[in-house]
């Protein structure tokens, strides 16, 4: 064994660790470099985002479940939010956490009957719920504000100070993200998480394996309609103004994206396939003109070449070969 | 340990199992034989809570499981492999045989999330225990290895450790020598025989009677929906009824 290689199989043993630690690093330091109100904005979206895609990635990567109804629970979390702290002036922690158990109970309510469905009917019942929900926000003026949307909406306060600028807000939003990814990370490496997997790649098999697969699908899902309505929350309680054009189903469809980018079944992937495709937009003005034809054209051309997507595809290849070269040096 | 009694199934009026009764003592190995179409397969779907009897009783361990679904069997103790392999391919080898414990069940969705010390310690010792069965089946240095780019014997292997790691009360064997040459399937009855002299009792599903009749203490002989004939390898060879709907047929067919 080389020096070379028991560097390299260090890095890998500890990649987890050595992960959140740089991450942590790096974000804490991000705002003294990157101080402007436009790319705090900017990557404080992408932390939100990311909160979404972890939820829709422990659904669809690892149980194998498809939804194109997430930026529906995303809307429960933000409107949720916004009603509850403005109209009904509750502390915006409670709101925050109000609208979770509704998000949860929504998804309750779809998941029991929809989790039957495979495939193509799943896809299509998760979208109903997220063209009847956008409706519902267009069309219920009164509560909603319609197309015009909800502003005001206050900040959340920590120890009596209110998160209100992009800098306070950066933290605030990267600490639950990086919280968030822990969690995923817990499920993932835990006999639940196996479950899921085992869901994923052969139902049959799972439950002779002793997973109670209806069961086991309807919590995840519920728990990823829990973390969607959390970053929804955090979304309105930040940019203090939320509209019905940011939870349509084109929405739904970009969080798909993001997952399948990022990498099915990798948990720092939702954090990469997130960024990708918040940022791209950003500086390549073409993203920005023609955003559902290069989203639609990186989504075939992942599915091509890696269809696991970036990060799982790139981990997959390193496994391999770490595999075969553990078995060289046994 | 299993007891099936009067276990009927009908499919659109059609009768695939009327009346089959068969026990499977504790500890030894017991064959479910019979030609295409005997109803072996229904008979498996209905043990393993695939598919629902509508009549008869099965009871496992003494306790009545007819109609539970498949992980509940898991959970009291029915291991099964499957006639084609059902592995989980991306997974390692190691994670193939950890998901075995799951009947174990243990954590809770909120438990998995916050991982206690409590759990983290469980799952190191579950992957102890899975690294063991490993090394029982010569597989310990592949545990890295994604399951899908192994060799199939290699794969039947894990397979059959994912199945016994949690030391099911019955182990289902659904045609393991399908498709496998001389060779392997002498390995096969080698590694039965080998289970049995562990302790465990088996189920063995099989169309090949050298394999059925070199391992099995005892034979279920299925024909038709109806058990036709019952006994050791040596009683079985003789039955003159088993003779006829195997060889009746052979001869028919050729």
């Amino acid at each position: 064994m080389t020096h070379k290689e028991k560097l390299l199989y260090f890095l890998w043993l500890h990649r987890t660790g050595l992960t959140v630690l740089g991450l942590s690093l790096l974000l804490a330091v991000y705002p003294l470099f990157y101080g402007n109100p436009y790319t705090l904005g900017l990557t404080n979206l992408i932390g939100i985002y990311t909160i979404v895609v972890l939820g829709l990635n422990l659904f669809i990567g690892y149980a194998g479940q498809i939804s194109l109804g997430h930026a529906a629970f995303f809307a429960v979390g933000a409107y949720g939010s916004a009603l509850l702290s403005v109209e009904a002036e509750l502390s915006p922690w409670l709101a925050m956490l109000l609208a979770g158990l509704g998000a949860a109970l929504l998804a309750l309510l779809v998941g029991l009957p929809a989790l039957r469905l495979h495939g193509h009917y799943l896809a299509m019942a998760t979208l109903g719920v997220n063209i009847v929900v956008y409706t519902v926000l267009v069309q219920w003026d009164a509560l909603t504000g319609g197309p015009s949307g909800l502003a005001g909406i206050p900040p959340l306060r920590l120890a009596g100070i209110a998160l209100s600028d992009d800098r306070q807000l950066h933290y605030l939003i990267w600490t639950v993200a990086l919280i968030c990814l822990l969690l995923g990370l817990n499920l993932v490496r835990s006999g639940v998480g196996r479950g899921l997997a085992a869901l994923a790649a052969d139902e049959i098999a799972a439950r002779s394996l002793g997973v109670d697969t209806r069961t086991a699908k309807v919590k995840v899902f519920v728990l990823s309609a829990v973390l969607a309505s959390l970053a929804g929350s955090l979304y309105a309680h930040s940019f203090g103004f939320v509209s019905p054009e940011t939870f349509g189903i084109f929405a739904s469809v970009d969080f798909v994206t993001m997952v399948v980018v990022g990498g099915l079944g990798s948990v720092w992937g939702s954090l990469f396939g997130a960024a990708l495709l918040t940022w791209l937009p950003e500086v390549i003005d073409l993203f920005e003109t023609y955003k559902e034809i290069v989203h639609g054209l990186i989504l075939v051309l992942v599915l091509l070449f890696l269809p696991r997507g970036l990060v799982s595809g790139l981990v997959d290849l390193v496994r391999l070969r770490l595999a075969r070269w553990r078995s060289r040096h046994a | 340990m299993l007891e099936v009694t009067g276990l009927c199934r009908n499919f659109d009026g059609l009768p695939a199992l009327s009346e089959v009764s068969f026990g499977v003592p504790r500890g030894e190995v017991t064959a479910l034989i019979g030609p295409n179409g005997a109803g072996k397969t229904t008979m498996i779907n209905c043990i393993s809570g695939a598919d629902r009897a509508d009549a008869g009783s099965v009871h496992l361990s003494g306790e009545e499981v007819t109609g539970l679904p498949a992980w509940q069997l898991a959970r009291r103790g029915l291991a099964r492999t499957f006639q084609n392999l059902r592995l989980f391919p991306r997974l390692s080898v190691l994670d193939n045989v950890l998901c075995g414990l799951t009947v174990e069940g243990g954590s809770s969705l909120l438990g998995a999330l916050l991982r206690p010390p409590s759990l983290r310690n469980r799952e190191r010792r579950l992957r102890l225990r899975a690294m063991a069965m490993l090394d029982r089946f010569q597989l310990g240095e592949l545990a890295d290895w994604p399951v899908g780019v192994l060799a199939y014997g290699d794969r039947k292997r894990v397979e059959l450790a994912r199945a016994l790691v949690s030391e099911p009360a019955l182990l289902l064997l659904d045609e393991p020598v399908a498709g496998l040459n001389h060779d392997e399937t002498a390995a096969v009855a080698a590694e039965i025989r080998a289970l049995r002299a562990h302790g465990y009792t088996v189920l063995l599903v099989e169309h090949d009677m050298d394999l059925v009749m070199a391992v099995s203490d005892r034979v279920v002989v299925l024909d038709g929906g109806r058990c036709i004939a019952r006994g050791t390898p040596a009683e079985i060879r003789q039955n003159p009824l088993v003779l006829e709907a195997y060889l009746g047929r052979a001869s028919a067919t050729a």
